[in-house]
């Protein structure tokens, strides 16, 4: 059984934490990442820093630039997740980032090295349905799952693609724009949740905008398997506050 | 998708799933209004009768002969007499156009030297379509002059402080804004990069420049060109020149990128010469970036061709060997920029003076060049007299 399909059998609401590989530096990340794990997060995704991350709001941003500027590169990133993997043995591990990082010494490498530090899927943020086979492909052939993204906005038929092509589990997008904390995150998603579910797609897991408990109510009762957080961690890491505590109120509104 | 939005291996569309939806809906609407002669029709009543079409082909008297030793004549596809001051005019009005019949009521560009923010600017004040315009906060400083354009056609200008603070950080910005606001915003990229249908779009609203230049050197000279030279920085006035010239196998395709400081440092943008293929801003194309895929900061005196990425047709040009990409260094365009001055009357924008330094290194072999004038160099006289 994959893990990511061992933690869903537990059949508790995911929480899923994001937050960027190096920021602000690489010792600091692999004790952040430690911290998720104790505060109870379910599942970790992790960014890659990239240069040109058009899909991230203002605080993904700066902490992509904040682990640039430290000098953290693809490969110490690798390094980080190997050494997180030999810590925790059973936390799904998702890999985050930009096409360019993926082509950037090549596709085969990117997911054989992924593969090798224990990781369990990968989302390219800019690779769409529309582009994904190849990458969806490359992923497959070195055993990881290649995580597709589902916005409200997708037609259904796009879904049912989707559904059969991704892998580990669904991103569905709360909401239009860029990352970011929000104060209203609207689950208009019936619809499309229940396109996901006739085409047996993984399970879904809603991102963007989720920064509060009562929005992780809201997508665990919308009918979503979990949700991701990113900016709002990753806003309290810059300003130097601890996760651990917002990380356990958030996952203890999904116990049901 | 109608299309798959390749030019051989380039292009494609790179966005978030959510911009799909938008880029479906746009190319459904240009492919629409390619068959509909009554948009045809609008568009080019609006090209001949407000923007100044057909723009003249201008044989120099003097530049490139220097005083009876260069046998070249050289003429000049003059864009910088278009309305806006620059061959951007020509697509703004088509997509402002679309934006219109998409039922769109907000534009959103970035701009780089501020041309494109200035046609942007002007298709929104014709159109009455609220307009914003991302521009690096560097190039703000750099091209005030067309900040205060675009201020006074009733556009809003963001600096963008984020990454180089130049083009391609604008795009970034602009790129952000649109997966927000697609609903109701058409996101109007400037040139022929970015995800399908951009880069099939801009070229076919730009493809009359060629196809004037070619109509009208046949008039003047009997014969085609030896050369069609245009800079390349996202590469739409090359595009627009060589699209009508790529049938004519006799006739050379040359593109010219920034050199900036050198080919052999870090600091110009000669993506084609200097990249290798990545994906940026929704493209597969050429990409100037490290090993890892981060991508470097580009640099030229001309703002406009300050730019890491470049349209994927290029990309696909250059491989297939139909064009041939050259560069030009900031001095050498400072030169040909100061000689076009002195020795012909005319001011050109420093990205086009890149094109007329190649034009120059070409004067003694060639019969018959045609030199694209994409724009004039008003923006540029302020800081051309710092630097000459």
């Amino acid at each position: 059984m994959s893990r990511y399909a061992a933690m869903f059998a537990k059949g508790e609401g995911v929480f899923g934490a994001f937050v960027m590989l190096g920021d602000p530096d690489l010792e600091t990340s692999a004790a952040i990442l430690d911290e998720l794990v104790a505060g109870g997060a379910d599942m970790l995704e992790l960014g890659i820093p990239f240069s040109d991350p058009i899909a991230d709001g203002p605080v993904i941003q700066a902490a992509a630039e904040r682990a640039l500027r430290a000098g953290v590169t693809p490969d110490d990133c690798f390094a980080l997740l190997g050494a997180f993997r030999a810590r925790h043995p059973v936390v799904p591990v998702g890999i985050l980032t930009y096409a360019n990082l993926v082509l950037g010494r090549g596709r085969d490498g990117f997911y054989r090295r992924a593969a090798a530090a224990g990781v369990d899927s990968v989302l390219v943020a800019d690779v769409p349905l529309f582009e994904a086979q190849p990458y969806a492909a490359a992923a497959r052939a070195h055993g990881i799952d290649p995580v597709l993204i589902a916005a409200a906005n997708t037609p259904p038929e796009r879904l049912e693609e989707i559904a059969s092509l991704g892998g580990g589990y669904t991103y569905c997008v709360a909401r239009a724009g860029v990352t970011g904390a929000g104060d209203k995150v609207a689950f208009d998603h019936d619809a499309m949740l229940t396109a996901l579910r006739a085409a047996n797609a993984p399970p879904p897991i809603f991102g963007f905008g989720i920064s509060r408990p009562e929005h992780v109510r809201a997508a665990l009762s919308a009918g979503a398997a979990g949700v991701i957080c990113g900016s709002a961690i990753v806003e309290r890491l810059a300003r130097g506050e601890r996760v651990g505590p917002f990380v356990q109120d958030m996952k203890a509104s999904t116990l049901r | 998708m109608l299309m798959d939005g390749r030019f051989g291996a380039y292009g494609g569309a790179y966005v978030p799933e959510i911009l799909m939806p938008a880029l479906e809906e746009l190319e459904a609407a240009f492919l629409a209004a390619q068959a509909d002669e009554l948009f045809q029709a609008e568009l080019a009543e609006l090209l001949a009768k407000y923007a100044g079409r057909p723009t003249p082909l201008t044989l120099c008297r003097n530049f490139g002969r220097n005083f009876g030793a260069g046998k070249a004549r050289i003429y000049l596809k003059r864009e910088d007499l278009l309305h806006g001051g620059a061959h951007k005019t020509n697509q703004v009005l088509g997509q402002a156009m679309l934006a219109r019949r998409m039922g769109k009521r907000r534009l959103i560009a970035e701009t780089g030297a501020g041309q494109h923010g200035v046609a942007t600017a002007l298709a929104g004040a014709l159109f009455g379509l609220k307009t914003r315009i991302y521009m690096g906060a560097h190039d703000v400083e750099r091209q005030s002059l067309n900040v205060f354009r675009m201020k006074l056609m009733g556009a809003e200008v963001v600096p963008v402080e984020s990454g180089g603070r130049g083009l391609k950080d604008a795009v970034n910005e602009a790129l952000r804004d649109w997966t927000a606001s697609f609903a109701d915003t058409h996101y109007l990229l400037g040139t022929v990069a970015g995800p399908h249908p951009f880069p099939l779009m801009v070229r076919e609203y730009q493809r009359v420049i060629g196809k004037e230049a070619r109509a009208q050197i046949l008039e003047e000279e009997g014969r085609l060109p030896d050369a069609a030279i245009a800079c390349v920085g996202g590469g739409s006035n090359a595009i627009g020149l060589f699209a009508d010239f790529v049938a004519d196998e006799g006739v050379r395709l040359i593109g010219v990128e920034a050199a900036g400081k050198g080919l052999n440092g870090a600091e110009h943008g000669a993506t084609l010469l200097r990249g290798r293929p990545g994906v940026l801003h929704g493209a597969e194309t050429y990409v100037l970036q490290d090993a890892d895929g981060q991508i470097s900061d580009s640099w030229s005196v001309s703002a406009g061709l300050d730019y890491p990425a470049v349209g994927p047709e290029h990309a696909f040009l250059k491989d297939s060997g139909r064009a041939e990409y050259v560069g030009a260094t900031d001095q050498e365009a400072l030169a040909a920029f100061a000689l076009l001055a002195r020795t012909e009357g005319i001011i050109c924008a420093f990205e086009s003076a890149h094109a007329l330094a190649h034009a120059l290194k070409l004067a003694d072999e060639a019969e018959v060049l045609v030199v694209n004038l994409s724009g004039r160099g008003d923006k540029d006289v302020a800081q051309a007299e710092a630097l000459l």
